[in-house]
């Protein structure tokens, strides 16, 4: 569904994706892993045309991202920190999206009764608090029934509740043959839940595994252990990776 | 019986002094104007009826009454000079005098007066004519009532529509100028009245004055003209209550001043114009309860204008209202109503307690460089005109008026 | 697109600040013709606005208004929305809402007060004056991310358009005092979209004046047929090449 070709993008002097090659699959559900600053954002931006990269190609289901825009339609994203119009209330935001993308598709309300949204329709998004944003953001991600789901630290700042919801919510979509692309830093929470890991290191793609080869190579039943592992054995090849970057980036 | 006697003697005196009439017209003893001249004795009245005369040229030597029954025409065909009046005396009334012949050394005119003495030519149409009414060496003359047009394109190809030269004593009266080179034109002609008339759409002025002192004129109406009006060489006129209007273009002015002195010019009302007033050279001049209004310059003194004095007068809605080539100011300036005054006036006898300075500093800077009309009324412009009038540096600071009046004169 | 710019214009009515501007417009043009006995005071008061307070208030507003849409075009990105369209929504939102403010505020009393001819003219200009400095504003609130940094610049070029060039012209005009310039001061004034509007509308307000002198050439020039079509389409160029250019760079730019 996903098929990412020789992707580069340098901000100035920065160079944050190198030549970064991916292929996503419809009813996987992947974790997009890596330290801070490693390019995850970056990736995803330009997945969502947010970001325009300097050279390479990405195809999403079967549509060249390049000067298009209608491939987006097939996307729910949800952002690290969602922003929105200040002055704009819940309902207004969930109005208007549902009136720019005129869908003739049912859509999924599922995590907007399942939050509770309709209760806070009249406030104000600038009032919020962030796991009130981040609700907001989950069920408009979902809300147009999008094949494609990107997320991008979804649980961060969510209360284990809706937490809890959310990862149902990923659950249910995975197995109606969605694919789901998840970047997060807690691993732990991921388990249950994914079936490809991408790991990225300074603008490279690392390793790109299903779980259960990984658990496989490293005979490790937890995630955040095998990638550990994983990444021990590089160091000793390479002496890049420093113990501490990788506490950092695989906290559990 | 004394006094049958007298009116026996009075009606023959009558009789003498009216003449007898000879009618002119179709089926009438005589069909030409040439041979009821010709047969007339002076002081005969010659009456022509209505219809289309094409006789040439027509001369009028003894003291003749012609008088035009219903506009009959007179036609010069283009070829002749129309009427010519070579005597005293004569009474030109009611005629269509029209086509006369174009030539630019003879001036040809629709009616050409030639040193003559108590001319009267009233209620005449002249359409078409090079000179539509000509007076030379004439004295005591009266042109009244005519309606004078002309569809002048250059100035070299039309004469002017009353053209007086060395003459004395004319008084000029109720006539309409129309699309001639001047309108009234004026050259060493003295003690003359000008009242009355409406000069427009001429391709040069409107009223053209040169070396000709002691004259008046008065409540004329000078609008649209090419140049405007332009009293040149010239002392002692008077100038009351006319109205210079929409004389527009580079070198048009309402009323041009040259080399003028003892003058005045009084009640005139000045719309409109490219420049209401231009002076160059005038003096001792009295400028006073004119309304000066919407021109692009309200007056233009040019340095060479001494002991001239402006009062009392209305300067409203001019773009500038006086503008001037040099720093020297030798004229006065004093309770005239300036619209762009912004002082007050305290102690409340309507006159603003701040002298004005009329002169801004952008028309200076206009005057010293015109391509900077470009940016009129730009911000930049107005702060430097603002800064100025609150410290004058660059404009001459005795250029001012000390009490302005706080309400417009009722002009 | 008319949904998007639905929600731009709603959002602007409800920021208030042009309903402000409106009031304040209407205030100003009303007391200018109301309290001066002749009507030409007034259209000069209204000259003024728009030339010193349409640019101003355009350019600033839009400026700030871009930066504080950050998320709003964020969010539309994610959607299946072009950004040409959303880009071209934001300007056209701007745009009808300070041409419906300046013809609600200063339109109505000029077209009661002000000579038929002069006061459609100014109310052409005042519009189009009004969509170049937004248009102005797109393009340096694109330049950079930094808000006060995009605010600065959008004040320095009103500061520019509206006293610096005018100084740069007359700065120009007294060096070369001594050669026929006026044909190429008439190609100048075309770099600044205020001075056309200025002449255009001072072709209508002193007309005896600019039929003098130098007058005369740029009579001859704006004031024929021809010359207000040619310094129409300029005007409009002066806000179609800015947005222009600020949509290339906001198609090229990363969030």
């Amino acid at each position: 569904m996903i098929n990412i070709q020789q992707i580069s993008k340098r901000f100035s002097k920065l160079e944050v994706l190198k030549h970064i090659d991916l292929q996503c699959n419809k009813g996987e559900c992947i974790a997009l892993i890596g330290p801070n600053g490693c390019g995850k954002t970056t990736l995803i931006k330009s997945i969502l045309g947010m970001v325009i990269p300097d050279s390479g190609e990405i195809i999403v289901n079967g549509e060249n991202t390049k000067a298009n825009f209608e491939y987006r339609k097939h996307i729910g994203y949800m952002p690290q920190i969602g922003r929105y119009p200040q002055n704009m209330t819940i309902g207004q935001v969930l109005q208007m999206m549902k009136e720019i993308r005129q869908t003739t598709s049912t859509l999924d309300e599922d995590l907007i009764k399942s939050f509770e949204l309709e209760h806070l329709y009249g406030k104000a998004m600038g009032t919020l608090s962030g796991g009130t944003t981040q609700k907001v953001s989950a069920a408009l991600a979902f809300l147009f029934n999008p094949d494609i789901l990107i997320l991008d630290e979804p649980t961060a700042g969510l209360d284990p509740l809706a937490s809890e919801i959310l990862k149902e919510k990923i659950i249910t979509e995975k197995n109606k043959g969605k694919l789901i692309l998840i970047t997060s830093h807690l691993l732990s929470e991921l388990d249950d839940l994914i079936t490809q890991i991408i790991f990225m290191q300074d603008g490279r793609v690392e390793f790109h595994h299903s779980v259960e080869q990984l658990r496989n190579d490293t005979g490790e039943t937890k995630i955040s252990k095998a990638i550990a592992f994983i990444l021990k054995n590089k160091i000793g090849n390479k002496d890049v990776i420093t113990q501490s970057t990788i506490n950092q980036s695989v906290k559990s | 019986m004394n006094r049958f006697f007298y009116i026996v003697f009075l009606f023959f005196l009558v009789h003498n002094v009216l003449g007898k009439t000879i009618v002119v017209g179709k089926g009438q003893p005589y069909t030409k104007i040439k041979t009821a001249v010709h047969v007339a004795s002076p002081g005969d009245s010659i009456i022509v009826l209505k219809g289309v005369y094409k006789e040439g040229n027509i001369v009028i030597d003894k003291p003749l009454s012609l008088v035009g029954k219903n506009l009959p025409i007179l036609d010069g065909q283009k070829k002749y000079e129309v009427l010519s009046v070579k005597s005293n005396n004569v009474t030109i009334d009611g005629f269509v005098i029209q086509r006369s012949s174009v030539a630019t050394l003879d001036d040809p005119g629709g009616i050409k007066v030639y040193n003559s003495n108590y001319v009267v030519i009233q209620n005449c149409i002249l359409e078409d004519n090079f000179f539509g009414i000509y007076i030379q060496y004439g004295k005591h003359c009266i042109i009244r009532n005519n309606k004078i047009k002309a569809y002048g394109i250059e100035e070299q190809q039309i004469g002017n529509g009353i053209h007086c030269w060395k003459s004395d004593s004319l008084l000029i009266i109720g006539n309409k100028v129309d699309g001639h080179r001047d309108g009234i034109y004026f050259e060493f002609v003295t003690g003359s009245t000008i009242w009355r008339n409406i000069a427009n759409n001429n391709i040069r002025y409107g009223l053209h004055f040169m070396f000709s002192n002691d004259d008046a004129y008065i409540c004329n109406v000078f609008k649209n003209n090419g140049a405007g009006v332009a009293v040149m060489f010239t002392k002692n006129v008077k100038m009351y209550n006319n109205y210079f209007s929409e004389n527009w273009g580079d070198a048009a002015y309402g009323l041009l001043l040259k080399e003028i002195s003892d003058s005045y010019i009084v009640g005139n009302h000045f719309e409109n114009n490219t420049t209401g007033i231009f002076m160059e050279g005038t003096s001792r001049i009295i400028a006073e309860k004119n309304s000066i209004k919407q021109n692009g310059w309200g007056m233009k003194i040019q340095a060479s204008c001494m002991d001239n004095t402006i009062k009392k007068n209305n300067f409203i809605a001019n773009t500038f209202d006086i503008s001037t080539n040099g720093t020297l100011v030798l004229n006065t300036f004093d309770n005239n109503y300036w619209d762009k005054y912004e002082g007050y006036d305290l102690n409340k006898d309507k006159i603003g307690d701040l002298p004005y300075h009329p002169l801004s500093l952008f028309s200076v800077i206009v005057e010293k460089n015109p391509p900077a009309m470009l940016l009129f009324r730009s911000f930049m412009v107005t702060l430097l005109d603002k800064s100025e009038k609150i410290i004058p540096s660059l404009t001459p600071d005795n250029f001012i008026d000390n009490s302005p009046l706080m309400r417009p004169l009722l002009l | 697109m008319n949904r998007i710019i639905k929600y731009v214009i709603i959002d602007i009515l409800k920021n208030k600040i042009v309903v402000a501007y409106t009031i304040m417009l209407a205030v100003l043009s009303w007391s200018a013709f109301s309290l001066e006995d002749s009507s030409t005071k007034g259209m000069l008061t209204l000259l003024n606005i728009i030339l010193l307070t349409v640019p101003l208030v355009s350019i600033l507003f839009t400026t700030i208004y871009i930066y504080n849409s950050a998320e709003f075009i964020e969010l539309l990105l994610s959607q299946p929305i072009a950004r040409k369209k959303i880009w071209f929504s934001l300007f056209i939102g701007l745009s009808m809402s300070f041409i419906v403010s300046f013809i609600i505020g200063a339109g109505i009393p000029l077209l009661i007060y002000a000579p038929i001819n002069t006061g459609v003219m100014m109310l052409l200009l005042g519009v189009i004056i009004s969509v170049v400095f937004i248009s102005i504003a797109f393009l340096s609130s694109i330049t950079t991310r930094d808000k006060a940094k995009g605010i600065g610049m959008s004040i320095m070029l009103w500061l520019y358009f509206c006293l610096l060039f005018d100084g740069i012209v007359l700065f120009l005009l007294f060096q070369f005092s001594d050669y026929p310039i006026e044909k190429i001061m008439v190609i100048i004034t075309a770099l600044s979209p205020v001075d056309l509007a200025r002449i255009l509308i001072l072709l209508h307000l002193d007309v005896s004046a600019m039929l003098g002198y130098t007058g005369a050439i740029f009579k001859d020039f704006f004031g024929t047929t021809l010359g207000f079509l040619i310094s129409l389409c300029l005007l409009c160029l002066w806000f179609i090449v800015p947005y222009w250019i600020s949509l290339v760079r906001f198609r090229k730019k990363d969030l």
